[in-house]
């Protein structure tokens, strides 16, 4: 082998190589495209939504407790950026009085081939005090998503789906809201700041309207449920997800209390 | 066996293919070079400790401008500063291959200087394609280990300019024993480089932590071995000597630096919710010893291959062999 074939051999290597690397970077996101596209225009495709006769239409209640001694907060440390200010502490496991906050319930089966029309005032999600407002966001797939900056410093908003389109981008104080939506179904999406790296919340994409959040009083309320079978799913960001079971006939109420206990360390 | 390298040889010719003068100020940037790539890699090191990698979401522009500095806060703080430190980086691999291609009579040395300028370059690329891709552990790994790669190819630029290297006549001893010292700082270069890519993939959440511990074991021991072999057989040979004694000590350093940051941020701070001090402190140490140990071992495989040469023995075909055949 002479000196030329040696070196045009090596070139065409690292050149490969190089190759290599951005496909390996790039097949990730093959869908980007697509699953954007579907983002962008969630209503036009979607099938007309099937009728629910609001005579008929029953609710559920409850309320989420925590079985076992309330953790102690974990305290955040916001000195990085003299433009936060705002309460310290971690919001993963909230526990007041042993009522679970920030548990996402959903209805998870039971609803079969209904559509839902998608809600068209957006939710609105703030960030006030270098912390996201609400830490755990309930959003029908294709609704839109208003996020808005009410602090003197920059932000970035940063999604890190499974399922959806994946995303990062900054937003400066007083900027105007940014507006997007998620496409397909996914729990516990969480969202990130990349700038303040304890700014974390998450977002729960499903098809139906019937989701609620528990409030810092452990309660939730689901209404306009058609009478039906169902499976009741209740979500928490580190606690795991517990379903059950639940019958509603015509015009019903039932009251459908959950409990979690602390997570295995 | 005990030769000169760069003596008259019986022929008359020098060992040395050329004769190539000390240039002080082509060396001292080479050295400037290494400190700053250093610098850089304690920079990037920050960035990913403190998840500050998509906290300017842009490249190659920041927020937007290729020249305008950012309110320096939050993760931007880590992340504006790597990429200007970066940039720096990159200009002065340009300066250095550019004068290293004028001035230098060693043709593998202007090759090394374009191979450091292709090296700055590519990392640069992989740093955007990082940012853009949202940080997939494949690519943001090959930008950690592509900064040791390039580092080690700067102490080697300046290890190659300093005046020792050009102006002495290395004694040599030949090394009878196998494998050789060689194989040895050749194979602690290579399970060093494993190493590197095994940490760099648990760093960006694309593997377990367990392969970089395990191999942490055979780490330890080839480069005990290799250090060992070195400070017993060749202790006389300075430059042999001075590079085994680092890298022991600096074996040393990593195992405990590597404990502190799997304490740190495996076992006490898998739920935290913010990147704690200690945690960064552990793991940006561990990652500049772990540079500063990869380019230990390669001056030492460097130094071993000029001072130790492998001893071998010509195999002549039977007719040469016989001397009636002379």
């Amino acid at each position: 082998m002479n000196k030329k074939t040696g070196w045009a051999r090596i070139s065409v290597g690292v050149l490969a190589l190089c190759a290599l690397l951005a496909l390996a970077a790039c097949s990730k996101k093959e869908e980007t495209p697509a699953a954007s596209s579907m983002a962008d225009q969630p209503a036009m495709s979607a099938p007309a939504a099937t009728p629910i006769d609001p005579a008929t239409v029953a609710a559920i209640n409850g309320t989420v407790k925590f079985d076992g001694p309330a953790p102690k907060a974990s305290k955040i440390d916001m000195s990085q950026d003299p433009g936060c200010k705002g309460m310290n502490e971690a919001e993963n496991v909230v526990v007041t009085g042993g009522d679970l906050a920030n548990v996402f319930v959903y209805v998870k089966d039971g609803l079969g081939n209904r559509t839902f029309d998608v809600p068209k005032d957006p939710v609105v999600l703030e960030q006030q005090g270098c912390r996201y407002h609400p830490h755990v966001l309930g959003v029908m797939a294709g609704q839109t998503v208003q996020i808005k900056n009410s602090d003197p410093t920059t932000h970035n908003i940063h999604p890190t789906p499974k399922d959806n389109r994946e995303w990062n981008e900054s937003q400066p104080p007083s900027s105007p809201a940014i507006e997007k939506n998620f496409a397909r179904e996914e729990i516990m999406l969480p969202v990130k700041c990349n700038q303040h790296p304890w700014m974390k919340m998450y977002v729960n994409v499903v098809k139906s309207p019937f989701f609620a959040v528990t409030g810092k009083d452990g309660k939730y309320e689901i209404k306009g449920l058609p009478p039906g079978d169902y499976t009741l799913a209740f979500v928490h960001e580190k606690l795991g997800e517990q379903d059950q079971k639940v019958t509603v006939a015509a015009k019903d109420t039932k009251t459908v209390d959950q409990s979690f206990k602390p997570a295995a360390e | 066996m005990v030769a000169a390298r760069g003596t008259e040889d019986p022929r008359g010719t020098t060992l040395k293919a050329i004769a190539t003068p000390y240039n002080r100020g082509l060396h001292r940037l080479a050295v400037v070079l290494a400190c700053w790539t250093f610098l850089l890699i304690i920079a990037g090191a920050l960035v990913t400790s403190n998840d500050a990698g998509l906290s300017v979401p842009d490249w190659p522009t920041s927020f937007g401008s290729l020249y305008k500095i950012p309110k320096l806060v939050g993760g931007v703080k880590f992340e504006h500063t790597h990429r200007m430190i970066a940039q720096g980086a990159g200009l002065l691999t340009i300066v250095l291959a550019v004068w290293t291609w004028r001035v230098e009579k060693r043709r593998w040395m202007r090759v090394l200087g374009l191979a450091a300028l292709g090296t700055v370059i590519a990392q640069g690329i992989l740093g955007g394609i990082t940012v853009l891709f949202y940080l997939p552990p494949a690519v943001s790994s090959a930008h950690a280990a592509l900064a040791q790669t390039f580092f080690c190819i700067a102490v080697v630029m300046a290890l190659f300019t300093g005046r020792k290297w050009v102006e002495e006549q290395p004694r040599v001893e030949f090394d009878q024993r196998r494998p050789s010292l060689f194989t040895l700082t050749l194979l602690s270069i290579f399970v060093l480089y494993v190493q590197l890519l095994l940490g760099a993939m648990f760093r960006h959440h694309g593997l377990s932590w367990w392969p970089h511990v395990v191999h942490a074991v055979v780490v330890s021991f080839v480069l005990a071995w290799t250090t060992v072999r070195a400070l017993t057989v060749y202790p006389h040979i300075e430059a042999v000597r001075r590079p085994a004694i680092l890298m022991l000590s600096l074996v040393i350093a990593q195992l405990c630096l590597g404990f502190t940051a799997f304490l740190t941020r495996v076992a006490w701070g898998r739920d935290a919710v913010q990147p704690e001090l200690p945690m960064v402190m552990a793991t940006v140490t561990h990652v500049a010893a772990g540079a500063l140990l990869l380019a230990t071992a390669v001056i030492l495989a460097i130094q071993v291959w000029r001072h130790v040469p492998v001893a071998f023995e010509e195999i002549l075909p039977q007719a040469q062999r016989d001397p009636s055949a002379a």
